[in-house]
């Protein structure tokens, strides 16, 4: 008999910032709408969103994962694989492959699909930044945020995959060209007629290949960008409950936004139940799992739910600067250079996985790494110090009003690490007028500038919430 | 193995000194032929009389050549010097050793900046040094902010207080620059203009940041026992003493942002080499590095003005302006005279030399300088990562 393969640990990231939709009607007199969406801050790009959920599955997870697929709609580069960062800041090893599943919504779930039928520990992270015009629908209903799965098999396997269908069809519903950040949509009731008559097909096969009738899944998640189908095909499926579907609060996240609220999902679920994903995006894709007894004693690293609780509101002037739809006036200082690509590649381990050095004569941690301790003068003695989950104090900080950045002004402390060491390092999603000496951080990974089109990738410090 | 220093081998001969400020009309070149032409007058000598040059510039120049072109010097040794906010000191410093070794007969130390041709403000472009991204990018005042809040939490300072310490510091350096014709900035400010100012970084507003300023100064140095030959009244170098720290109070937690321990081992290293027992009472006044007013509070401390946790009552008793037992910037300061990297190590020097000649203004003399004693001091770098200067000159041999 085969063992059980399925999802390990699952895990969503939810960027800190909220924006109020009521502001943008404020703003324009049209557009916006109820509730909120969750907004990248102007130094998260997918590929650091990406990291941030993955971290966070692997943390949740007992084992590491020996493959790696990436998708988002929104890559930070092209041509250049984004996985590799993610690969380098979660410190995999060099044999394990990464790739990037770009450009297309509908990516996220076939990196799902395609992990679940390999035979790897796969870890799937799908992230995205959902944009589109001011007063746009889109503006309004989407959201930005990441989410992660780590797939095998085993005793470990908290929901099995039982069965599964896909159609694939060729028509046009929503389209981007490169370059264009605009997302645009065809009649609406076109594409509605086109999902309903693709569901009802996969969702029966699907139902059959589990060998179960509807009425005996107890959950199902529904989602695609295309709002109204959406809704249309999750009340023809038959299933008693419906999952929530985030987008008061969080909004749609697009490419990853199937994974996220399959790990919401899944922090309330019950043992041995059965939870459909249905995902209705230039075809319509969809999975059931069931979970196990193993469910009972998985704990997250970080709820969805903690994060959609702790958050902070963004003013829409300062989400329409982040998003390069209003330019603000820069500070009067140089902008930074472009990173050197051979000093980058000899400080990988710091720069993208936060390593520092362990002095084993003295116990003296140095950050960034060195090879001469700093207490006892021991040379070459040094052995790797992981630092991207160690948490730490804020031993001092200040706000710099005349320093170049992205988004001024730059709250920076000196952080007090609990292993002992210490960094003077930026700090990120922070209201600084509540900053005090002693306030707890967590590190986060962040993108702190773009020059020559190359995105300068390190870690900052943020407040531990909740 | 030791630092013995040079006490009493070398001496200042002359000295000269541009004004201080925003020259649109005048570059490095122009700078550096003042400030030289000044030093060489006073004492009648020539370009072709001094034996070797020490340049000192960090932003204007990278190699000697940044002073023999605009010189016209033929055949000379020009030695191109650079350490952060030091550098002119530096120059000094080098320049003295190679006088002492008896390596030259005659050495000339000129420091020049020229900053305001940037475009931006502040010190920028310092160094375009590729890099890996992961360094931070704060401004130094940012970095200097930091000191004030750990000092008040350290020794039970408040907000207020401090705030009134720090405005008592660039109030102080005002009074100072507004009696001297080559500071950049004249006027008097009032401590409630300085504590109302626009806040740049952390608590710290623009009257608790130095200035941005061109500026060039140099020196004519040779062996003490020829002094008398070119002036009744040179000034003996008692010490010279610098420090490169390890930067280690970036990444040891127990570094607390309240001293800057390299400025106190050069002090220390410095009153060694210059025999001073108590710098309090045997200095006649200090010129010290007043990049930002917390600095300034802290430099007292670390070298031996006041005991630690007492300088912020020192400074509000008056213990250090022009008038009080310790001058310190009786010429303004940086606050006054702006920041031209390369001249103000020796811009300090100039001062220590027209106050212990007896040729500093009746509005600015200072009241003890029958001590005989100066002392000038450079920090370059930021809390926990500095580079540190301390200089000591004497009117009398002994």
């Amino acid at each position: 008999m085969s063992l059980p393969r399925g999802i390990l640990a699952a895990s969503g990231y939810v960027p800190y910032r909220r924006l109020q939709r009521s502001e943008i009607t404020k703003f324009f007199g049209t557009g916006g709408g109820k509730g909120t969406r969750a907004v990248a801050s102007y130094d998260e790009d997918t590929t650091t969103m990406g990291v941030e959920a993955a971290r966070l599955a692997l943390s949740s997870a007992s084992t590491t994962a020996d493959a790696l697929l990436f998708a988002t709609a929104d890559p930070a580069y092209l041509e250049k694989t984004n996985a590799t960062a993610i690969h380098s800041a979660l410190r995999l090893n060099s044999a394990t492959a990464a790739f990037d599943m770009g450009g297309a919504v509908r990516s996220g779930m076939g990196a799902l699909a395609y992990a679940l039928r390999s035979n790897h520990n796969a870890l799937v992270v799908t992230s995205d930044r959902r944009s589109g015009l001011p007063t746009g629908a889109d503006e309004a209903a989407c959201g930005d945020g990441a989410a992660a799965i780590l797939v095998g098999e085993g005793d470990a396997v908290i929901a099995e995959l039982i069965g599964s269908a896909t159609r694939t069809e060729e028509f046009i519903d929503r389209w981007r060209t490169p370059g264009d950040s605009r997302p645009r949509q065809w009649e609406e009731r076109f594409g509605e007629v086109q999902y309903l008559a693709l569901s009802s097909v996969a969702w029966n096969e699907a139902l059959k290949s589990a060998d179960l009738s509807a009425d005996q899944v107890d959950v199902a998640i529904v989602t695609g960008p295309h709002t109204r189908a959406v809704k249309a095909v999750a009340g023809k499926l038959g299933v008693a409950k419906i999952a929530e579907d985030l987008t008061a609060t969080v909004g749609q996240t697009g490419t990853a936004h199937a994974a996220l609220l399959l790990a919401h999902a899944l922090e309330t679920a019950e043992p041995n139940q059965v939870i459909a994903l249905v995902q209705i995006c230039d075809g319509c894709d969809i999975m059931l799992f069931r979970t196990t007894a193993t469910l009972s004693s998985y704990r997250p690293a970080r709820t969805v739910a903690a994060q959609i609780e702790h958050t902070a509101d963004l003013a829409y002037g300062k989400y329409l600067s982040w998003r390069d739809v209003v330019k603000l006036e820069p500070p009067r200082r140089p902008e930074p250079g472009r990173i050197s690509a051979s000093i980058s590649a000899r400080t990988q381990e710091y720069k993208y996985a936060f390593v520092g050095s362990k002095d084993a004569s003295s116990g003296a941690a140095h950050l960034p790494p060195q090879r001469i301790s700093r207490d006892g003068g021991a040379i070459d003695e040094m052995s790797p110090l992981p630092m991207s989950d160690i948490g730490g104090s804020i031993a001092t900080f200040t706000i710099d009003r005349i320093a170049y950045s992205p988004s001024p002004p730059i709250a920076f402390a000196v952080v007090d690490f609990d292993n002992g060491a210490r960094l003077p390092v930026e700090l990120c999603d922070v209201d600084t007028d509540g900053l005090q000496m002693g306030d707890r951080i967590e590190m986060t990974f962040r993108k702190l500038f773009t020059a020559d089109g190359i995105h300068n990738y390190f870690w900052k410090a943020r407040p531990l919430r909740g | 193995m030791g630092s013995h220093g040079i006490k009493d081998r070398v001496a200042i001969i002359s000295m000269g000194c541009t004004p201080f400020g925003e020259h649109w009309n005048k570059g490095a070149d122009d700078l550096m032929i003042e400030s030289t032409n000044e030093a060489f007058a006073n004492v009648g000598l020539t370009k072709d009389d001094v034996d070797a040059y020490w340049l000192g510039t960090a932003m204007s120049g990278m190699s000697g050549l940044t002073l023999s072109r605009p010189l016209q010097l033929v055949g000379k040794p020009v030695t191109h010097v650079i350490n952060h906010c030091a550098t002119g000191s530096e120059a000094l410093r080098n320049a003295a050793y190679a006088v002492a070794s008896g390596a030259y007969d005659l050495a000339m130390a000129v420091g020049v900046e020229k900053v305001k041709d940037s475009g931006y403000q502040g010190l920028v472009g310092a160094s375009h040094a590729p890099t890996d991204g992961t360094a931070r990018s704060l401004t130094a005042a940012a970095m200097f902010a930091m000191c004030a809040p750990a000092y008040g939490k350290r020794y039970g300072v408040s907000n207020e207080e401090m705030r009134a310490v720090l405005a008592h510091i660039a109030q102080k350096n005002h009074y100072n620059g507004a009696r001297n014709s080559r500071a950049q900035f004249r006027k008097e400010v009032s401590t409630e203009t300085i504590c109302n100012a626009p806040l740049m970084a952390g608590g710290l507003g623009v009257y608790d940041c130095s200035g941005v300023a061109d500026g060039s100064a140099s020196a004519i140095i040779c062996r003490a026992e020829d002094a008398q030959k070119y002036t009744d009244k040179p000034l003996y170098v008692k010490a010279l003493s610098f420090i490169a720290g390890s930067c280690s109070g970036n990444a040891d937690p127990n570094y607390d942002y309240t001293a800057f321990p390299e400025i106190a081992m050069a002090g220390a290293d410095a009153y060694k080499q210059a025999g001073i027992t108590n710098p309090r009472e045997q200095l006649a006044m200090a010129e010290v590095h007043d990049c930002f007013t917390p600095a300034e509070l802290l430099i007292m401390e670390d070298l031996g003005f006041a005991d630690r946790g007492d300088a912020w009552k020192q400074v509000m008793d008056g213990t250090f302006d022009l008038d009080g037992n310790l001058p310190i910037n009786p010429d303004g300061g940086l606050k006054s005279f702006g920041h031209p990297v390369g001249a103000s190590g020796l811009r300090m020097m100039f001062e220590a030399w027209l106050q212990l000649r007896g040729e500093a203004p009746a509005e600015r003399t200072i009241k003890h300088a029958d001590r005989g004693l100066a002392l000038t001091h450079n920090l370059g770098g930021y809390p926990g990562e500095m580079v540190s200067f301390v200089g000591i000159y004497g009117n009398e041999l002994g």
